[in-house]
C-alpha cells in the first residue's frame, strides 16, 4: 500500500483557470484527452479483433469440412457468397484477406499502440497528456474512417479485397472494387499511425517527468518509443505504394503490371513495363517492421507485469533496452526474407539471410532476460501474470520457428505453407494477444477504478492457452508436409496432403472453442465496470508512475506534478519498509 | 497552454514540442518521396528504353516553376525573420508573397497538365508519364497543403500574434519548414524528371 | 503554468542574428538561382546518362543542402534533430539501394 494517500482531486490541476465544462460530445467523443482516446482505440481494437476472429471462424468451417454447407447461418450469406450455404472460393479469399488486414491494422495495432500507448504512456512518464492532444484526436478518427472504409468494402459489388492482406500485384491490380476500398482504407490507417507516432516520440522525449532519464524508463515506455519510430519511417513507402496501386487500378498506369499480361484470355489494356516485385519491396519494407510493431508493445507489457508480480527488478534491463533499439534498427533491413522465392540471386539472398539471423539475437536476449527475471521471484499468479508468463514460451515457439524461414534454403519448402501461418500466429496470437490480455487485466483498475474478476480471468486464460495451441500446433505438421496456405479447400485436392488433412478439423474445433472461452472475458470486461472490486490508485503495489495517479485519473492526470527519484523496478530493496519502493516516491 | 514546452524550449533537448513534431513529420515525408524515387529507379532500370525528360515535358516552363518555388522559400524564411524582428506587417507581405508563389506554381502545373491531357499524354500512356504524373501530382498536393496552412497563418491564424507572439512565430517557422521541404523535393524532382 | 516563462528572450536574442541571417538568405537565393541555370544548361549537352545523372544529383544535392542548412536552419539545429535525420537518411539509402540490388542481383552485380 502506498503511504501517501493521494486524495482524489477535484479536477483542479494547476492550469484549470480557463477550464470550461465540456459538453458530452467534446468530453466523450471528440475528446483530446489521451485517456479517452486510448479507451476509444482500445475498444475499437477489441471490436475489430472480435470481427476479424469471426471471419476466421467462418473460414474454419470450410477448412474443416470443405464443400459442406454451413448449418444454420450458412444461408445468411446469400447466393453470391455461399450458395446453398457452401462457401465460394472468392468469398474464402475475401475472408482471408480481410481477416489478415483487420487483425493486423484494425485489431492489434490500434489496441497495442493506440490503446495501451495512449492510455498508459503519458501516465507512466508523469505527463499531463500527449504533446499534441488535438493531433491525437485526429489520429483516432482517421483510424475510425479507415475502419469504416474496410468494413464498407464488404458491401461493394464483388465484395471486399480478395488478394491477401499482402495485396500482391498483378492480382490485386485486376481485382474488383473492394481492393480500391482497401487501398483507400489503408491510406486512412497509415495517416492515423503516422500522426500517432510523431505524437508518441515527441511526448516521450519532451514530457517525461523531472528525474525520469531514459535509462529509468519502464521498459514499456521504451517499447512504445521504438515502435513509434518503426511506424513513422516504415509506413510511408506503403502509402506511396498504395497510391501507385490506386493509379494502376484507376488511372490505367502499369507500375506493377508486367508487359504482356493476359487475363481470362484477353490481353490487358495497360501498357505494361511495370514490376510486380516493386510492390513486394515497398509492401514488405513496411510489413516487416510492422511485425515488430505487433510484438514490441506486447513485450513491454509483459516486462511490466513480470517485474511487478515477481517483486524483483527486471533482469538485464540495460541489455533489454539495447536489444530493443538494435532490433528496431535492424527491422528495416531484413524485409526481403519475405521474398526469397522471387528469383533473387545468391548475393542478396545471403545479405537478407544474414541480417535476418542477426535480428534474431536481440529478440532472444529480450526473451531470455524476461525468463531469467522469473528466477528467485516471489511470484504472484494473478490473471495478468498468467497471461504474461504464458507469453514467454508461446513467443519462444513463434520466434524459434521463424528461424528456418529466415534461412533462404530452408525457406524453399516452407515458404507460403501452413508452417508460415503457424509461425506468425504463435507470435501474434498466443504471443501478442496474450500480452494485450495481460495488459487489459493489469491496467483495467487504473482506467476504471475497479478490478476484473480473478476467477473468470483464470478460466479465460486456461481455455485460451489450451485452444491456441490446439489451433496452431497442428499447422506446423500440415506445413511441413508441404500444404500451401490460402487454399480454399485446405489442400484436400492434393494427394500428398491427405495424411495431414484430418488436422484441419482439429484446428477448427480449437478455434470455435477459443471463441467460447472469450465469453468469460467479454462478460468480465463489462460486468466489472460496475461490479468489480473497487481499486485504489495502486492495487498491484507497483512502482511505476502511473500508479501514483487516482484510479481513474482526472483530466490532467496528477494532483501534483510527479517526479522520478529512482529506477522503475525497485522491488524487494533490502532495508526498505515494504517490498517495493515506487519510482515516484521521494 | 496546458502542455509544457509548447512555447518554451525544454532545456536538455533545446527544443519545443512543435519543432520535434514537424521534423519527425518531415522524416516520414522523406520516406514517402523516397519510395517514389526508388520506384522511379526500379522502373527506369527495368525499362527497355526511357525517354529523356525534354521529349515529353516543357523544360523552360518547369525551370520557371523551379525559380518560383525557390523564391517562395526565400519569402517564407523572410516571413519568419520578420516575425523574429517583430515586424508583423512585413511578415504579412512576405507570407502573402509565399502563398502567391505557391499559387503561381500550381497554375503553371495546371497548364502543363492540361497541355499533356489535350495531347493524349495520360498517366496510362507509358511508364515515364505514369511516374511523372504521380510524383508531380503528389508534390503538387503537398504544395496545396502547404498553401492552405500558410493561408491560415496569414489570415485567421494570425490572431495568435497578439496573444502569444512567440508561439505564433514558432508555428510560422514550423510551417516554413514544411514549405522548404516541399521546395527541396522539387529541387530533386525537377532534374530527375525533366532533365535526365 | 508553463507559458509564464515564455521565451520572450528568444525574440530579442535573435534580433541581432536575424540581420546576419537575412544576408545569408539572399546569398543562398542567388546561389540557388545560379545552380538552377547551371543544371538546365548542362542538361542541354545531352551527356551520357550515367554522367548526366551524377552531375544532376550533385548539383541537386548542393542546392538541397543549401535549402536545408540555411532556410531550414539545419546548420544550427540540435543534436536530437540530427539524430532523427541521420536515422532517416540511413533507411532512405537502404530503400533506394536494396530493391534495385535485389532485382538485378544475378544480372550484373556479383
Amino acid at each position: 500500500m502506498s503511504e501517501k494517500t493521494v486524495v482524489a482531486p477535484k479536477p483542479h490541476v494547476a492550469h484549470e483557470v480557463h477550464h470550461e465544462e465540456l459538453g458530452f460530445w467534446r468530453k466523450y467523443v471528440f475528446s483530446t484527452d489521451h485517456k479517452v482516446i486510448g479507451i476509444q482505440y482500445a475498444v475499437t481494437g477489441l471490436l475489430f479483433l472480435l470481427f476479424g476472429f469471426s471471419l476466421m471462424m467462418l473460414m474454419r468451417w470450410q477448412l474443416a469440412y470443405p464443400g459442406v454447407p454451413l448449418p444454420l447461418i450458412g444461408q445468411l450469406f446469400g447466393e453470391a457468397r455461399m450458395p446453398g450455404g457452401t462457401m465460394l472460393p472468392e468469398f474464402y479469399n475475401e475472408l482471408g484477406a480481410m481477416h489478415g488486414t483487420i487483425m493486423v491494422f484494425l485489431g492489434v495495432v490500434p489496441l497495442a499502440v493506440g490503446g495501451f500507448g495512449n492510455f498508459v504512456l503519458p501516465l507512466q512518464i508523469g505527463a499531463p497528456d500527449m504533446a499534441f492532444p488535438k493531433i491525437n484526436m485526429v489520429s483516432y478518427w482517421c483510424l475510425f474512417l479507415g475502419g469504416i472504409t474496410m468494413l464498407g468494402s464488404f458491401l461493394v459489388p464483388g465484395g471486399a479485397a480478395q488478394s491477401g492482406w499482402t495485396s500482391y500485384a498483378p492480382l490485386s491490380v485486376i481485382a474488383g472494387t473492394g481492393q480500391t476500398w482497401w487501398l483507400i482504407g489503408m491510406i486512412f490507417l497509415i495517416t492515423s499511425s503516422l500522426l500517432g507516432a510523431l505524437n508518441f516520440i515527441t511526448t516521450t522525449i519532451q514530457l517525461r517527468a523531472k528525474g525520469l532519464t531514459f535509462m529509468r524508463f519502464p521498459f514499456f515506455c521504451w517499447s512504445q518509443f521504438v515502435t513509434a519510430f518503426l511506424l513513422l519511417l516504415a509506413f510511408p513507402p506503403l502509402e506511396a505504394a498504395g497510391v501507385m496501386q490506386l493509379m494502376d487500378r484507376v488511372a490505367g498506369t502499369s507500375f506493377f503490371l508486367p508487359s504482356g499480361l493476359v487475363v481470362s484470355g484477353q490481353a490487358l489494356a495497360n501498357t505494361g513495363g511495370g514490376n510486380p516485385l516493386l510492390w513486394q519491396h515497398l509492401f514488405w519494407f513496411l510489413a516487416h517492421p510492422e511485425v515488430y510493431v505487433l510484438i514490441l508493445p506486447g513485450m513491454g507489457i509483459v516486462a511490466e507485469i513480470i517485474a511487478n508480480n515477481t517483486r524483483k527488478p527486471l533482469w538485464g534491463y540495460r541489455s533489454m533496452v539495447y536489444s530493443l533499439v538494435f532490433l528496431g534498427f535492424m527491422s528495416f533491413i531484413v524485409w526481403a526474407h519475405h521474398m526469397f522465392m522471387t528469383g533473387m540471386g545468391t548475393t542478396m539472398a545471403a545479405f537478407f539471410q544474414t541480417t535476418t539471423m542477426i535480428i534474431s539475437i536481440p529478440s532472444v536476449v529480450i526473451l531470455t532476460a524476461l525468463i531469467i527475471s522469473l528466477w528467485g521471484g516471489s511470484i504472484r499468479y494473478n490473471t495478468p501474470m498468467l497471461f504474461a508468463v504464458a507469453f514467454l514460451p508461446m513467443f519462444g515457439i513463434g520466434g524459434l520457428t521463424g528461424l528456418p524461414l529466415g534461412l533462404n534454403i530452408a525457406d524453399i519448402p516452407l515458404h507460403d505453407t501452413y508452417y508460415v501461418i503457424a509461425h506468425f500466429h504463435y507470435v501474434v496470437a498466443p504471443g501478442t494477444i496474450f500480452a494485450l490480455m495481460a495488459g487489459i487485466y493489469y491496467w483495467y483498475p487504473k482506467a476504471t477504478g475497479r478490478k476484473m474478476n480473478e476467477t473468470l480471468g483464470k478460466i479465460h486464460f486456461a481455455g485460451s492457452l489450451i485452444c491456441m495451441n490446439v489451433i496452431f500446433m497442428p499447422m506446423f505438421i500440415i506445413g511441413l508436409a508441404g500444404v500451401s496456405r490460402r487454399l480454399f479447400d485446405a489442400g484436400t485436392a492434393y494427394a500428398f496432403a491427405q495424411p495431414t488433412m484430418h488436422w484441419n478439423a482439429v484446428s477448427s474445433w480449437g478455434a470455435w472453442t477459443l471463441a467460447l472461452f472469450q465469453i468469460p472475458f467479454i462478460f468480465n470486461f463489462f460486468w466489472s465496470i460496475k461490479k468489480g472490486a473497487v481499486a485504489d490508485e495502486n492495487p498491484w503495489q507497483a512502482t511505476t508512475i502511473e500508479w501514483s495517479a487516482p484510479s481513474p485519473p482526472p483530466h490532467g492526470n496528477f494532483a501534483q506534478v510527479p517526479q522520478a527519484y529512482r529506477g522503475p523496478y525497485e522491488y524487494s530493496v533490502p532495508g526498505a519498509g515494504k517490498d517495493f519502493v515506487p519510482q515516484f516516491e521521494a | 497552454m496546458d502542455i509544457p514546452y509548447t512555447v518554451e524550449i525544454r532545456r536538455d533537448t533545446g527544443l519545443t514540442n512543435g519543432k520535434i513534431g514537424i521534423w519527425l513529420f518531415l522524416a516520414s515525408e522523406v520516406m514517402l518521396f523516397g519510395a517514389l524515387f526508388a520506384s522511379y529507379i526500379l522502373i527506369r532500370v527495368g525499362a527497355p528504353s526511357w525517354p529523356r525528360g525534354d521529349m515529353f515535358l516543357d523544360v523552360p516552363l518547369a525551370t520557371v516553376n523551379t525559380i518560383v518555388l525557390i523564391a517562395s522559400s526565400v519569402t517564407m524564411v523572410m516571413a519568419w525573420a520578420s516575425l523574429m524582428r517583430r515586424r508583423f506587417q512585413t511578415y504579412r507581405i512576405y507570407m502573402g508573397l509565399t502563398i502567391l508563389a505557391g499559387l503561381v506554381f500550381l497554375v503553371i502545373k495546371y497548364f502543363e497538365y492540361s497541355h499533356h491531357f489535350h495531347g493524349g499524354e495520360l498517366p496510362s500512356t507509358n511508364n515515364f508519364l505514369a511516374i511523372y504524373f504521380t510524383l508531380t501530382g503528389l508534390h503538387g498536393l503537398h504544395v496545396f497543403g502547404g498553401m492552405v496552412v500558410n493561408a491560415y497563418f496569414w489570415g485567421p491564424g494570425a490572431k495568435l500574434w497578439k496573444t502569444n507572439p512567440v508561439w505564433f512565430t514558432n508555428r510560422v517557422e514550423h510551417s516554413g519548414l514544411f514549405w522548404h521541404f516541399v521546395d527541396l523535393v522539387w529541387i530533386f524532382l525537377f532534374p530527375t524528371l525533366y532533365l535526365l | 503554468m508553463a507559458s509564464d516563462h515564455a521565451a520572450t528572450s528568444v525574440t530579442s536574442d535573435h534580433a541581432v542574428d536575424i540581420d546576419k541571417h537575412v544576408r545569408i538568405y539572399i546569398t543562398v537565393f542567388v546561389t540557388l538561382m545560379v545552380l538552377t541555370i547551371v543544371t538546365v544548361v548542362v542538361s542541354r549537352f545531352h551527356l551520357p546518362v550515367p554522367i548526366a545523372v551524377t552531375v544532376a544529383l550533385i548539383v541537386a544535392t548542393i542546392k538541397g543542402s543549401l535549402v536545408a542548412c540555411y532556410f531550414m536552419h539545419l546548420i544550427s539545429e540540435k543534436k536530437l534533430i540530427y539524430a532523427v535525420l541521420a536515422l532517416t537518411a540511413f533507411f532512405f539509402v537502404a530503400l533506394m539501394a536494396l530493391p534495385i540490388f535485389t532485382v538485378s542481383d544475378g544480372f550484373w552485380i556479383h
